[in-house]
């Protein structure tokens, strides 16, 4: 990245570069300077074994404890499920037999892992970041280029620090004008996802720029990248900037001292060229958009939360109308009706997507004094963040509007830790995916902003958050 | 890796987008070890109801569906999660090959690396095969390859696939060894990046 450039170059080109060993057949060898493991990754881990290979670069590589773990765990004692248990077993075991330093059940440090990189000052602008995981696109908030990987990929990393990629094509996404208060990237990314569609960005980097971007802090940025596997992105990126390095400064595994300034000299290089050619622009106008819910299956099914259900008679496309009917028969949903309208039973707030303590707050602001018509449970990001809401006294918000406060984790964003929601009951979700099923059999999942979760936990329906917000510091 | 190079069978049309791995693959079976049952698993909640009982009107219960190795289906099939199980369940019910006009970026790579041939077709062309496939269900089809072909009664469509995609399943390959020949070039870029770029080390210029 020190070279003098001749042709002006996107910063995703520079971070290609910059990690490229050898070309061949249409791809290329990329080094990997980070890989996250998580107990998921025990098939990766399995097919090193069965090779007896050994982890190349164990001082690259961290694992976490996220996906299985338990959130009721703070009173001690052994993981009840045994099946469980044993996933995170064999995570201990694995990362132990491979001399990987990880963060587990107990660690002060443990969290999503999508959470964990960054807070730890692991994820670092310019680095190439992989992780079994397809939200691994949310470090890219930083500028680094992270991407999700299957089980043979995790170990062909673990064995060789490297992977064959094809370059993907460059798609930026501009965020004009000033985003609202009460709005969070999560309205954005919906929004984007709703514009483009869940396949829109398929095959593409994307790199989001622009007013509102640069506006946002570094958590809205984790949130917006986080999402952009959801438009079918293969990563997401912010270029790095001041935001960025105060972020980074004094984490436990960030540069310190003077290579902490060299690395900021490094960093700010780390910008697309004017000049620099996309295969895709989008532009999307911040100031107009309207707080969003999904009502569907797929996240590309967003609306204004003062729209309506969709009528699939009103399609001229078959397939699209099919789709429909069968979103909504999934969803119990009856085309046409209020999105306000639609009763909820029950709220999550969680996740690598919004359990930062920007999110925590966002929906502590809108609960403070109220109280939930619905159960719920919030179970932020990581254990670090929940000290934290705990210092500022959050939990106690989120204990006297009637929510569950829990411990860290994957939780009921993906129910594989035994937090699901339950057939045919509908959740109103800080999380990324409503696919069917996605947080237990039968479950219906709509997709929103932590203040709107709040929102629809206040008024036991969707509901538009901004009359809730009124005089109160958002 | 098992090769793939010509195949007939059965081809089992799901006619629908955003057919995510979550679909694919619920995470409950997430836990599921290699040799574990994935092939039950398969689109288990589309499959099976509540009760474990088969739901008839879903596509591949059907008669001869039941027996396809060929999957046609809309656009964005294996979205979602990176989860490589979704893979193993398709490839263990006997699926080989998928064509649908877009694939999940993860999920075709994760297809890929276990032999499994994503087919990407052009959007009137996939439609025109789902539409052959339900005028006659028991005609089968057959894709090659190494000409990028999929013959389907009267109907020849053209395939797409990345070049080093398709020599991998042409071969079988497996790219550890691929990626071991180039041993010397992989710590001569270390040292280079390491030197140039002292900060991507974890905890660089700490003084403990
Ligand atoms: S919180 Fe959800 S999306 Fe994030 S890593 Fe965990 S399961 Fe995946």
């Amino acid at each position: 990245m020190n070279q003098p450039n001749t042709t002006p170059a996107t910063l995703f080109d520079k971070l290609w570069a910059s990690h490229e060993i050898v070309a061949r057949d249409g791809e290329s060898l990329l080094w990997v300077d980070r890989h996250y493991v998580h107990e998921g990754s025990f098939h990766g881990f399995n097919q090193l074994d069965r090779r007896g290979a050994k982890v190349a670069e164990p001082a690259l590589t961290f694992g976490v404890a996220d996906h299985y773990v338990p959130t009721h765990r703070s009173a001690g004692g052994p993981i009840a499920n045994p099946e469980i248990a044993r996933m995170v077993d064999t995570f201990n075991k694995n990362v132990a037999n491979h001399g990987i330093r990880s963060f587990g059940l107990n660690d002060r440090r443990q969290g999503i892992v999508h959470v964990v990189g960054p807070e730890l000052g692991l994820t670092l602008p310019g680095l190439l970041i992989v992780c079994g995981d397809s939200h691994t696109s949310t470090h890219g908030a930083l500028g680094a280029y992270a991407f999700g990987i299957g089980a043979s990929e995790v170990a062909h990393v673990l064995m060789t620090q490297t992977l064959w990629q094809k370059k993907p094509k460059r798609m930026r996404i501009t965020v004009d004008g000033r985003l609202a208060d009460g709005f969070g990237a999560k309205d954005i990314a919906l929004s984007i996802i709703a514009a483009i569609g869940a396949n829109g960005a398929s095959g593409h980097a994307i790199e989001f720029t622009g007013a509102a971007i640069r506006a946002q802090s570094m958590e809205a940025r984790l949130t917006l990248c986080n999402m952009a596997i959801e438009a079918g992105g293969r990563c997401g990126m912010v270029a790095p900037d001041a935001t960025t390095f105060a972020y980074i400064e004094g984490r436990e595994f960030a540069p310190k001292g003077e290579a902490f300034e060299r690395a900021v000299r490094d960093w700010s290089q780390l910008a697309t060229d004017p000049g620099a050619q996309f295969d895709h622009e989008v532009r999307i106008d911040a100031s107009r958009l309207a707080p969003v819910v999904t009502w569907g299956i797929s996240p590309e099914d967003a609306l204004p939360i003062d729209g309506r259900v969709p009528d699939p008679a009103g399609e001229t496309n078959a397939d699209r109308a099919n789709y429909i009917r069968g979103a909504l028969d999934y969803m119990g949903l009856t085309a046409g009706e209020k999105l306000t309208d639609i009763a909820i039973d029950r709220v999550f707030i969680g996740s690598c997507t919004n359990a930062r303590i920007e999110d925590l707050r966002a929906a502590a602001a809108v609960l403070a004094g109220r109280v939930s018509k619905v159960p719920g449970m919030v179970s932020p990001g990581s254990s670090s963040v929940k000290r934290q809401a705990e210092d500022e006294g959050l939990d106690r918000i989120f204990r006297e509007a009637g929510l569950e406060w829990v411990d860290s984790g994957c939780s009921m964003c993906v129910g594989i830790n035994g937090d699901i929601v339950p057939s045919g009951e509908r959740c109103a979700s800080t999380t990324n995916r409503n696919f069917r099923g996605r947080q237990g059999a039968g479950a219906r999942t709509h997709i929103m902003s932590p203040a709107m979760v709040a929102a629809a936990a206040v008024a036991g329906h969707l509901a538009d958050v901004r009359p809730l917000t009124v005089g109160r510091k958002v | 890796m098992e090769k793939f190079t010509r195949l007939t069978a059965i081809a089992c049309p799901l006619a629908v987008e955003n057919i995510d791995t979550d679909q694919i693959l619920p995470a409950r079976f997430l836990k599921l070890k290699r040799d574990g049952a994935h092939a039950k698993a398969l689109f288990h909640d589309l499959r099976f109801d509540a009760s474990d009982n088969e739901q008839p009107q879903f596509p591949l219960n059907q008669s001869p569906w039941r027996q396809a190795k060929i999957i046609v289906s809309g656009a964005n099939f294996g979205g979602g999660s990176s989860r490589e199980a979704a893979v193993y369940a398709l490839f263990d019910y006997g699926i080989r090959c998928l064509i649908a006009p877009s694939f999940g970026d993860i999920f075709s790579q994760n297809a890929a690396k276990n032999g499994l041939l994503t087919a990407v077709t052009g959007e009137s062309d996939n439609e025109a095969l789902i539409a052959a496939l339900n005028r006659d269900t028991s005609q089968t089809v057959s894709v090659d390859l190494e000409a990028q072909t999929i013959v389907c009664g009267k109907l020849s469509i053209h395939f797409d696939i990345d070049a080093a995609r398709r020599t991998r399943l042409l071969n079988g390959w497996d790219d550890i060894d691929l990626t071991r020949s180039f041993h010397a070039e992989i710590e001569a870029f270390k040292a280079a990046h390491v030197r140039q770029q002292p900060w991507v080390i974890p905890g660089h210029g700490q003084s403990d």
